[in-house]
């Protein structure tokens, strides 16, 4: 009982405070998995920061290692397989990857906290959710059952359960997907953490419950003044409730801005695919454009730009080391490629080296090297291949 | 929504699922409404549920219940001693005054018979719950930890594994054999710890397995996202879900080591007269030219020690049956 009573005054007496609203820097990033396959860099030199109730969203395709960023910053990754193998990740000024298992569990929930994808499957399916919710009291806090459970009942009813007390007492699969969200999201805030990383919050849901979630979120976030990390693929959930988006290429942040400059004009080629790549309304009728090709094997990142295989706009010197670091572009406004200020003012010289279809036919051909059958399939367009070849040569 | 002659389960069902779209709680929640009228169902719920439609979850739960009254008061059953035995009236076929007969040496075979089933019930349930006992830590441990550890345990556990649990018994009880003087308690300690030697790493393997399954869900990295201390989520989170399988193993190996006991019992290895077991009724009774001779010496321990064995591997059954659908 001494040990929490401990913590409490720790909680209480305040052992991180924001130093100037600066909630969580991650600087210079590096996580790496060592598979079978050889080893997987899946954070290459990450950095950015968070402030007190700012939402930052992270952007990205599968395997583009947003939730991998969340997981080292929460402490999770799977090791082995998984090491962090550089960088800092400061929480208030103390690096969380030099500081002890102990005090760094300290740190998960009541200050950090994350809410994840499927609601369904990070629930307990053997407790029932009101336990699950008072357990954070019980153990962080050292509440009775009975206390803990009243205050299970009050979050329930924060993330608007209807009937909450009722509810109190049945189990994840007894709700339907937006339920167990807001469930997942109840434990989350329970101990009124700083900061809220939410990996994917609604993918997993339909898009009424979507908005229904990103509104409790928001609103959630305004009311405690939180930092939200919210990692999504989706462009449109982060429209309305990001303030600053970062985009996330092959482990890299390719462009860092806030969210009204960035949807106004990208400075990035793959930001500007994204952007393209939304289904809208006014388009009915046309072909959806979308970006080429595969994100890289990340056993395997093509040197230079990473996104260089399938940019519209590649050059020879994208395709040569070192690669285009991440530089001021615009005051407040980061990316990662030689021709962020042609892409910005929408320069003539800045020309289209090669379409979507044809880095989508060069990646395929690619893959179906020393298949017979494949050559022969693509003799049939050698021309062009040929040609495709010569952009890339 | 209409609907207002619903019972209280279905409304609450309705107001609680999602104003907007999703309709899949309501979808799901009528049907198994009517299955759990009032409490909500987990995976213990559900199971019990299952258990209580099971005709041979009733038959063996009767059977064992029986056998459990029998073990704790033999008396409920019989008046006879079942140390008294009186030469006069041996090899006697079943009668009035022996229902089942007596034996070689006059004993009365019913008497027998009950008493016997404490020792198996005692054998049966002390070594059940110690293999399942160390076998789950020691899965919990190698699967959860991985590593090194995993790897000694399970070498450790290979060793033990490939010892039959008879032939392993026989060994360890020649030499540190049970004599006549050796107090009742001390032999049954003994034939409980040889089991749970050469018991225990078949629940480890299936609980390592079962953990390996259970750690990479979402609810354990949640726990662990949220604060859980490593002991936490393994009792909290990933003990119960994974503990199911060696449940159901544990029983049907509860019928098992009843009879193996019978059978050390029998080798005269395991319990030693004067103790009363089955395996040593069984024993006794067939020497050559007595199975001719006074049959019935043999057959009511063995129908015993049959059915009760049954019993558990039933039961046994019927729990697997309730508690995993898929293997039905």
């Amino acid at each position: 009982m001494s040990s929490v009573a401990e913590r409490e005054t720790v909680k209480t007496g305040k052992q991180y405070v924001p130093q100037d609203g600066l909630l969580l820097e991650v600087d210079d990033l590096f996580v790496e998995f060592r598979t079978r396959e050889g080893v997987a860099r899946a954070i290459n030199g990450v950095s950015f920061d968070l402030r007190e109730g700012e939402t930052l969203a992270v952007l990205g395709e599968s395997g583009s290692g947003k939730s991998v960023t969340a997981q080292a910053v929460m402490g999770i990754i799977d090791s082995p397989p998984g090491y962090v193998t550089g960088g800092e990740i400061r929480y208030c000024g103390q690096d969380l990857l030099t500081m002890s298992e102990e005090a760094r569990r300290g740190i998960r929930g009541p200050e950090i906290s994350m809410v994840f994808q499927d609601a369904l499957s990070a629930l307990n399916p053997v407790f029932p959710v009101g336990w699950q919710i008072a357990e954070m009291f019980r153990v962080h806090r050292g509440m009775s059952r009975s206390n803990a459970l009243e205050e299970a009942v009050r979050l329930m009813e924060r993330v608007q359960i209807p009937g909450a007390r009722q509810r109190v007492r049945a189990f994840p699969h007894q709700f339907s997907g937006g339920m167990r969200q807001r469930i997942m999201i109840a434990m989350a805030i329970a101990l009124d953490p700083a900061v809220l990383i939410a990996d994917e919050p609604t993918t997993a849901l339909d898009v009424t419950v979507q908005a229904q979630i990103m509104g409790l979120l928001q609103e959630l976030q305004a009311e405690r003044q939180m930092g939200l990390i919210l990692i999504t693929h989706d462009l449109g959930v982060v429209a309305d409730v990001a303030d600053r988006i970062a985009v996330m290429y092959a482990g890299r942040i390719v462009e860092q801005a806030d969210v009204y400059d960035l949807y106004a004009r990208p400075a990035h080629p793959y930001t500007e695919g994204l952007l393209e790549s939304i289904p809208r309304l006014d388009q009915k009728g046309e072909v959806l454009a979308a970006i080429g090709g595969l994100p890289p094997n990340l056993t395997r990142i093509p040197p230079g730009c990473p996104f260089n295989p399938r940019c519209r706009y590649v050059q020879d010197v994208c395709r040569h080391d070192p690669r285009p670091p991440l530089r001021e572009v615009q005051p407040g406004r980061l990316a990662a490629c030689h021709f962020s200020e042609a892409l910005l003012v929408d320069s003539p010289e800045l020309r289209v080296t090669q379409s979507a279809d044809e880095v989508q036919r060069a990646m395929e051909h690619d893959e179906g090297q020393g298949s017979t059958l494949d050559d022969t399939v693509h003799t049939v367009d050698a021309e062009q291949v040929e040609q495709s070849r010569e952009l890339r040569q | 929504m209409t609907d207002t002659t619903r019972t209280d389960q279905t409304r609450t069902t309705i107001a609680a699922s999602e104003p907007g779209a999703d309709g899949s709680g309501s979808l799901v929640q009528p049907t198994d409404a009517g299955t759990t009228a009032e409490k909500p169902a987990s995976l213990w719920t559900d199971a019990w549920y299952d258990l209580r439609r099971s005709p041979l979850f009733w038959i063996s739960s009767v059977l064992i219940l029986v056998l459990l009254v029998m073990a704790v008061a033999p008396g409920l059953f019989t008046s006879v001693d079942p140390t008294y035995a009186s030469l006069a009236q041996a090899r006697q076929r079943p009668s009035d005054q022996h229902v089942f007969g007596t034996t070689a040496l006059g004993y009365d075979v019913y008497s027998r018979t009950i008493y016997g089933a404490r020792a198996s019930v005692l054998v049966g349930l002390c070594s059940s719950i110690l293999t399942a006992v160390i076998g789950i830590v020691v899965g919990l441990i190698s699967g959860f930890t991985g590593g090194w550890l995993d790897a000694v345990l399970s070498r450790v556990g290979e060793i033990f594994f490939a010892i039959p649990l008879l032939l392993g018994g026989i060994l360890f009880l020649y030499v540190f054999p049970n004599g006549l003087d050796t107090p009742f308690w001390l032999q049954v300690g003994k034939v409980v710890l040889v089991i749970a030697i050469f018991g225990w790493p078949s629940v480890a393997r299936l609980m390592r397995s079962s953990v390996l399954q259970v750690k990479p869900n979402d609810y354990v990295t949640a726990a662990r996202a949220l604060g859980g201390s490593p002991g936490r989520l393994i009792l909290q989170h990933v003990l119960p879900n994974a503990i199911a399988p060696v449940i159901v193993v544990s029983t049907i190996n509860l019928g098992v080591f009843i009879s193996v006991e019978a059978t050390l019992s029998f080798l005269n290895i395991g319990l030693r007269p004067p103790a009363v077991s089955w395996g040593i009724d069984i024993s006794n009774a067939s020497s050559i030219g007595l199975v001719r001779a006074a049959p019935n010496m043999l057959l009511f321990p063995s129908l015993f020690l049959s059915v009760t064995v049954l019993a558990f591997i039933m039961l046994g059954d019927a729990v697997r049956d309730a508690i995993d659908p898929k293997l039905r």
